[in-house]
C-alpha cells in the first residue's frame, strides 16, 4: 500500500522506526554495550573496556569460535553436496514419489532441534554406530537439522533452470557429467551459494540438538555462550555473542556477493 | 572459399572433423511406427515418416498434435513406447541424447547465459574433445555462416532475440551433426524478424546441402517457404504426408486443406469425373471443372478446395468456370481487398488485388477459378 501524503509518510515513518528500533536494535545494541561493558549496574555501563575481546581470543573462547567456523563449513558443505544430489535425482523420479522424498527432507526441520539431538544420542551411543563423545555426532546433529534447507533451496533453484539447456547441452553431445559441471552447477550457482549461506547461519546459531551431544573436545560458540552466561559471565558472552554475529555477517557477506556475481552472468 | 567450404575444410582438418564429416552422409531420419504414451494419455500415435539425407521435412500442426514430441523422440528425450527411431544406418531408440549426433534448436533459444556468443558455439566441440586448434578455427566459420562473428565475446544477454536464434544455430552447425532439429526455431520472434530469419535458414541449407533437417513448427508459412515435404500432425496421428507443392495443391483431407494455407471448402452436391483427372462439380446449382487428384468416385462425399487467391473477379475471365456469388463485405487492407461472398449456405473468401471500384455490398458478382487451381477433397477422409 503506498502513502501519498507528505504527513501520512511522516506518521507511518514515526511508529515504524521506533518499533524496528525497539525489536531489533536495542536486543543487539544492548549485547554490543554489554561486550564492552567494565561494569553495569544503572541504565548505562560505568565504564568501558576492550579486555573481554582480549579474553575472547585466547583460549576456550576462540577454540569455540574456530569450532563453530569449522562446524559450519563442514556441515553446510555435506548439506551442500547431499542436498544438491538429492534434489538432482529427485528430478528424475515419478513427481508424487518426489513429494514422498521431500516430505522425508523436511522431517528433521520439523522436529525440535533437541528431540535431534536426543535421538542421534539414543542412536549413536551403541556399537557398531558409536559417535557418541565424538565430534562427528556435532557434525551429524547440524547435518540433519540444516540439510533439509540446503535440499528445499537448491530444489527450488532447480526449478529456475532452463531444462532446454540442458536438453540442448545434451544434444550438442555433452555427457551427463560433462553437463552437470558446464551447464547445471553453473546455473545453479546463485542458489547453491545462498543454499551454502543459510545453512552456516543456521549452523552458527544452533544450539538445541548441540547442547545435547557436544563433548568436551568440540565445544561449539553458542554452546560456550550459553556456559558462560549460566555462571554470571554475562560480559563475556556478550563479547562472544558479537562476535559470533559479526563472523557469521562477514561469511554471509561474502557468499552474497558471489551469488550476486554469479547471478549477474 | 565459401563459408560451407571453409567448415568442411575445417571438419576435415581434425580427428574428430574426419569422424563427424564421415557420419554426415547418413543422415536419413526414419520413424518406424513411433508411439508415445504417458500414463493413459497418447500424445503421438503408430508415427511413420522418412526424412531423406539433405531434405527439410517441416512438420506441422495445432497445439497438443504431437510434432514436438516427434522431434523429441528423434532428439532421445522422449522414450517411445513403441516403435524404432533411426539415424542412418544406426537405430538410436535405445541410444542416450548426447550420442544421437544431432544439432538441436529450440523457440527460447537455450543459450547458455554464463558464456559468451563465441564458448557457447564451442560448446559441442569441447564436450566432443574436438582438438583446441580445430575449435578455434571452426567457431568463427561457423559464426560467419550466420554473420554474428562480430558478437563473439558477447553474452547473451546482450543480444537480441534474433541474433541468440543465430548464435543457437550456429551452435548446433558447429558440431557438424547428421541431422539438425529445429523446434519452433521462430516463434518467439517478431513477424519482421521471423521473415529474415526464414530466409537465413534457407540460405544457410543452400550453403550446407547435405544437412537433413526436421523442422516444426505451427506456421504455415515458414513450413511452405522451407521444407521440402511437410507432415501434418493431428491429435498425435500424421494426417497427411507429401512433397510441399502438392500437398498444398490437392490436399489430401479436410484438415490438410485448411490447416496448409487458407482455403474455401465447398459442399459439393454431386461430382462426375471426367476425363484428364478432372471431374465436373456442382454446387449450389452452379457446375464447374476441378481437377480429381485423388480419383474420388462419384459415390463418394467430396469438399470443394478454392485457394482464396485463386478466384478472380470475372470480368476479363474466360466465360466458363464461374460462379455467382453475393458480397457480403469487403476490407481494403492495403496490398489486397478481402471479399466475403455468399452461394448458397457457404461463405467464400475472396482475396484480389485492391485496383479499380471494388464491389458493393449486396450486389451479385461473377467470380471464375481455373480448373487447374481448384481440387476435390475427400469429406470422410479425417481420421479423429
Amino acid at each position: 500500500m503506498l502513502v501519498w501524503s507528505r504527513s501520512g509518510r511522516l506518521l507511518v515513518w514515526a511508529l515504524v522506526v521506533p518499533l524496528m528500533l525497539v525489536i531489533y536494535g536495542l536486543p543487539m545494541g544492548v549485547i554490543v554495550v554489554a561486550s564492552f561493558a567494565r561494569q553495569w549496574n544503572g541504565v548505562l555501563p560505568s565504564g568501558f573496556t576492550l579486555a573481554h575481546y582480549a579474553a575472547s581470543l585466547e583460549g576456550d573462547s576462540l577454540a569455540s569460535l574456530t569450532t563453530s567456523l569449522a562446524t559450519g563449513f563442514i556441515a553446510s558443505a555435506v548439506a551442500l553436496i547431499s542436498g544438491t544430489w538429492a534434489a538432482l535425482a529427485l528430478r528424475e523420479v515419478p513427481r508424487q514419489r518426489a513429494r514422498l522424498f521431500d516430505v522425508l527432507f523436511f522431517v528433521p526441520s520439523a522436529v525440535p532441534s533437541v528431540s535431534v539431538g536426543l535421538g542421534l544420542l539414543v542412536a549413536f551411543s551403541h556399537p557398531p554406530f558409536l559417535l557418541n563423545g565424538t565430534r562427528w555426532i556435532v557434525l551429524a546433529a547440524h547435518f540433519v537439522l540444516i540439510s533439509a534447507f540446503t535440499y528445499g533451496n537448491v530444489r527450488a533453484g532447480l526449478t529456475r533452470v532452463p531444462l532446454a539447456c540442458e536438453e540442448v547441452a545434451s544434444s550438442l553431445g555433452a555427457s551427463p557429467f560433462y553437463r552437470l559441471r558446464r551447464v547445471t552447477l553453473p546455473l545453479l550457482a546463485p542458489y547453491l551459494i545462498s543454499a551454502f549461506s543459510l545453512s552456516f547461519a543456521l549452523s552458527m546459531g544452533e544450539l538445541g540438538a548441540t547442547i545435547m551431544v557436544y563433548p568436551p573436545s568440540w565445544v561449539t560458540l553458542p554452546v560456550h555462550i550459553f556456559a558462560l552466561s549460566d555462571r554470571g559471565a554475562v560480559f563475556d558472552a556478550a563479547t562472544l555473542t558479537t562476535l559470533l554475529g559479526l563472523a557469521t555477517v562477514i561469511v554471509l557477506t561474502a557468499l552474497s556477493r558471489l551469488a550476486s556475481r554469479a547471478a549477474v552472468r | 572459399m565459401s563459408q560451407a567450404q571453409t567448415l568442411e575444410r575445417v571438419a576435415d582438418g581434425s580427428p574428430g572433423g574426419s569422424r563427424l564429416a564421415a557420419a554426415a552422409g547418413a543422415s536419413r531420419i526414419h520413424f518406424e511406427g513411433i508411439s508415445v504414451t504417458y500414463g493413459e494419455t497418447t500424445v503421438l500415435e503408430g508415427l511413420t515418416l522418412t526424412v531423406n539425407p539433405g531434405e527439410i521435412v517441416a512438420l506441422i500442426g495445432p497445439s497438443g498434435s504431437g510434432k514436438t514430441t516427434a522431434l523429441r523422440a528423434v532428439a532421445g528425450f522422449v522414450r517411445p513406447s513403441a516403435g524404432r527411431i533411426s539415424i542412418g544406418a544406426r537405430d538410436v531408440t535405445d541410444i542416450a541424447p548426447h550420442e544421437r549426433n544431432i544439432g538441436m534448436v529450440v523457440q527460447n533459444y537455450a543459450l547458455f547465459p554464463h558464456m559468451t556468443v563465441a564458448e557457447n558455439v564451442a560448446f559441442g566441440l569441447r564436450a566432443r574433445h574436438i582438438a583446441s586448434r580445430v575449435v578455434a578455427e571452426r567457431v568463427p566459420a561457423c559464426l560467419d555462416m550466420v554473420g554474428m562473428r562480430a558478437y563473439a565475446q558477447r553474452y547473451p544477454r546482450q543480444l537480441s532475440g534474433g541474433q541468440q536464434q543465430r548464435v543457437a544455430i550456429a551452435r548446433a552447425i558447429a558440431v557438424k551433426p547428421q541431422v539438425l532439429l529445429l523446434d519452433e526455431p521462430l516463434s518467439a520472434l517478431d513477424t519482421q524478424i521471423r521473415r529474415a530469419m526464414v530466409d537465413e535458414i534457407a540460405r544457410l541449407h543452400r550453403d550446407l546441402p547435405e544437412l537433413t533437417v526436421l523442422y516444426v513448427t505451427h506456421d504455415q508459412t515458414e513450413a511452405l517457404t522451407l521444407a521440402d515435404h511437410i507432415g501434418i500432425m493431428r491429435d498425435g496421428r500424421l494426417q497427411a504426408f507429401d512433397r510441399t507443392r502438392p500437398l498444398y495443391q490437392s490436399p489430401p483431407t479436410r484438415f490438410a486443406a485448411e490447416f496448409l494455407g487458407r482455403a474455401n471448402l465447398l459442399a459439393v452436391s454431386k461430382f462426375l469425373p471426367i476425363a484428364y483427372g478432372r471431374a465436373r462439380v456442382s454446387i449450389a446449382g452452379m457446375s464447374l471443372e476441378a481437377r480429381n487428384p485423388h480419383s474420388l468416385p462419384p459415390e463418394r462425399r467430396a469438399l470443394l478446395c478454392i485457394r482464396p487467391h485463386h478466384l478472380r473477379l470475372a470480368a476479363a475471365s474466360p466465360a466458363a468456370n464461374r460462379l455467382l456469388a453475393a458480397v457480403e463485405s469487403v476490407q481494403w487492407q492495403g496490398e489486397v481487398l478481402n471479399l466475403s461472398l455468399g452461394i448458397g449456405d457457404d461463405r467464400l473468401l475472396m482475396t484480389c488485388p485492391p485496383g479499380g471500384s471494388p464491389p458493393t455490398i449486396g450486389s451479385r458478382i461473377e467470380v471464375f477459378c481455373d480448373p487447374a487451381d481448384v481440387s476435390l477433397v475427400p469429406e470422410d477422409a479425417d481420421r479423429r
